[in-house]
């Protein structure tokens, strides 16, 4: 049975706007002009206990509004949502007992208060029973490698530092589903990783049903096993990562890196080229230094094929093959849809 | 330990860190003391007309006043109004509590934690610069009693002013309406009963002589001890109006909440 099931989910907020300048305040005054924004516009999918689902869109696309409906802070314009069997804005107190969540812009720790203290006012908070709440406390401590930060006040943490103090936070009162809303955003590449194995781990090893937002593709190609694309409120595609790679574009790469030599004997106009390589099917993406990337439809030549080709004529040193980054294909997706 | 109780404890340690701003306060605080007893002393031996209260009381009253400056509702907790403004009040609406007894319980630990630094010097000093002690014990016992139920209509107030972030963000404005407000008619600018017969009444209907005038007065004698009930009808049916009003504007709030900053 899914543990959330969301259909036809919409919010639609009202922004005041004025015209900007002394005169747009002084008419602002009087008259305001009124836009309605759509920011979910029709949202629906359900998860199973214990899934990893990437939530990802540009900008702007309700990343954030789906998250804080679904944790039960917003109230939608219409629209079901059932999580864990409870409406999240209705049974509010209920609903938010068993979620966890973390902004990654913002922080609940207290800010004048040591990283432990914080801790122990969540305990209090939640009511979390003393011998479970050490329990967890000192697992999270060991997962995340918290011991040095205890008694440092939070305004004196890193972002790092304070990421993964935020989600040992999110997690004291061992929540079976936790909405991670850009927690790897500003982080450097440790850090990242250390959240990553981590979220990784509660979502292996204790079936935590995670949703992250994020617009770093390398935590959905590190995490996701399913990934929803959202782009201006609508769901642009649900599925795994293979899948919506395909659903977009079926070519793939070839990076080749050639002999010193050869590097002016390759590259796509004809003219200033010695020997231009023109293959149907396909299309030299760049040419940099030595090395060349080719982007080529497997349906009109296979990777075997091309292969054969460019060695027979060039001297090449080394070469591989992969999947258009998924950047791209994103990119690539959100162009599609662009209101 | 109890989830509110722990929110008081730890925003209640909390502000006790504040030293510099205490003293600060509390040299104010003395220095306005000593110009209002001056003015009030003038005003006393410039007439002969009999007053409602003697000038040793009005002294009294005055530095009663100054010691609980603190505990009067004239701002809001600094935090709540930074989470409003910059969107971090999404987790307050994440924990599993009532949010009006969680913002409640901050506002208590705020009318109480900054007076207790100030109040205890300010009535060591005052008790030297001629303020009287309670006549009877009676008298104290009803002061301390009326004052927990100040401290409960003041937070009661300061925490519906909070709410009205949720509209105004910035709440310059409403502050400074409301300041103006609890000064003039809780008697920290003129002692209430020196106010005329006739306006009397109309203070009488206003919730802001429970914050102030009604404890100094059960201090002094000048309301007795026996009618202590009285004072707290008075007191705490006011504070059940401002809760219910409070707790509606969250009510509201929470429904047309608008998250800044994504």
């Amino acid at each position: 049975m899914p543990q959330i099931v969301v259909e036809n989910l919409t919010k639609t907020f009202a922004v005041s706007e004025r015209t900007s300048g002394t005169w747009g305040s002084v008419r602002g005054l009087v008259h305001r002009k009124r836009r309605m924004v759509h920011a979910l516009d029709g949202i629906s999918f359900s998860l199973e206990p214990g899934e990893l689902v990437g939530y990802i869109g540009p900008n702007g696309a309700g990343k954030s509004t789906t998250v804080k409906v679904l944790s039960g802070i917003l109230v939608p314009t219409s629209g079901r949502c059932d999580v864990c069997g409870l409406i999240p804005w209705k049974n509010r107190i209920a609903h938010v007992r068993g979620i966890g969540v973390v902004f990654g812009q913002r922080t609940q720790l207290w800010w004048d208060l040591p990283v432990v203290e914080s801790f122990d006012l969540l305990r209090d908070i939640y009511s979390v029973p003393d011998s479970q709440y050490e329990a967890t406390r000192d697992e999270l401590i060991a997962l995340l490698d918290l011991n040095p930060l205890l008694d440092t006040p939070v305004r004196q943490l890193s972002l790092g530092q304070r990421m993964r103090c935020d989600l040992a936070a999110a997690l004291l009162h061992s929540p079976s589903i936790v909405f991670l809303d850009e927690p790897t955003i500003g982080l450097d590449a440790v850090s990242k990783l250390a959240v990553r194995s981590f979220v990784k781990r509660i979502n292996r090893e204790r079936g935590v049903t995670v949703i992250l937002t994020t617009h770093d593709m390398d935590d959905i190609e590190a995490l996701c096993s399913r990934v929803i694309v959202l782009g201006d409120g609508h769901i642009l595609s649900d599925g795994t990562l293979d899948e919506l790679r395909s659903s977009v574009t079926t070519e793939r790469r070839l990076i080749v890196d050639l002999e010193k030599g050869d590097r002016h004997l390759f590259c796509a106009q004809e003219k200033r080229c010695l020997s231009p390589f023109s293959v149907s099917g396909v299309e030299v993406v760049r040419s940099d230094g030595t090395r060349v990337e080719l982007r080529f439809d497997p349906d009109v030549i296979s990777a075997a094929d091309l292969i054969a080709q460019v060695t027979a004529k060039y001297a090449v040193k080394d070469l591989f093959v992969e999947n258009t980054p998924i950047e791209e294909v994103i990119a690539k997706l959100y162009a599609e849809h662009r209101p | 330990m109890s989830a509110y109780y722990a929110i008081i404890a730890t925003r209640f340690r909390a502000l006790l860190q504040y030293r510099a701003a205490a003293a600060a306060g509390f040299a104010t605080q003395l220095f306005w003391g000593l110009v209002r007893v001056m003015v009030v002393t003038a005003f006393y031996q410039s007439s002969t007309a009999h007053q409602p209260m003697s000038l040793s009381q009005s002294i009294t009253y005055i530095w009663l006043g100054q010691a609980m400056l603190a505990m009067l509702p004239w701002n809001v907790d600094r935090e709540i109004a930074a989470m409003v403004r910059s969107g971090d009040v999404v987790y307050e609406l994440l924990r599993p509590r009532d949010l009006y007894a969680v913002w409640f319980s901050r506002i208590l630990a705020l009318r109480t934690a900054p007076t207790l630094l100030r109040a205890v010097p300010m009535f060591v000093i005052a008790l030297l610069l001629g303020m009287e002690p309670p006549k009877t014990a009676a008298s104290a016992i009803a002061y301390v009693v009326s004052v927990m139920a100040a401290v409960l209509l003041s937070a009661a107030i300061t925490a519906m002013v909070s709410i009205s972030l949720l509209w105004t963000i910035s709440g310059d404005g409403v502050l400074r309406i409301m300041g103006a407000l609890v000064m003039l008619f809780s008697g920290l600018l003129v002692p209430l009963p020196l106010f005329p017969s006739w306006a009397q009444t109309a203070l009488d209907w206003l919730p802001f002589r429970g914050i102030a005038d009604i404890p100094y007065r059960l201090y002094m004698g000048h309301i007795p001890a026996s009618d202590l009930h009285w004072a707290l009808v008075s007191q705490l049916g006011w504070t059940a109006v401002f809760v219910l009003i409070g707790r509606l504007m969250l009510w509201r709030g929470t429904r047309r909440l608008v998250v800044q900053g994504g």
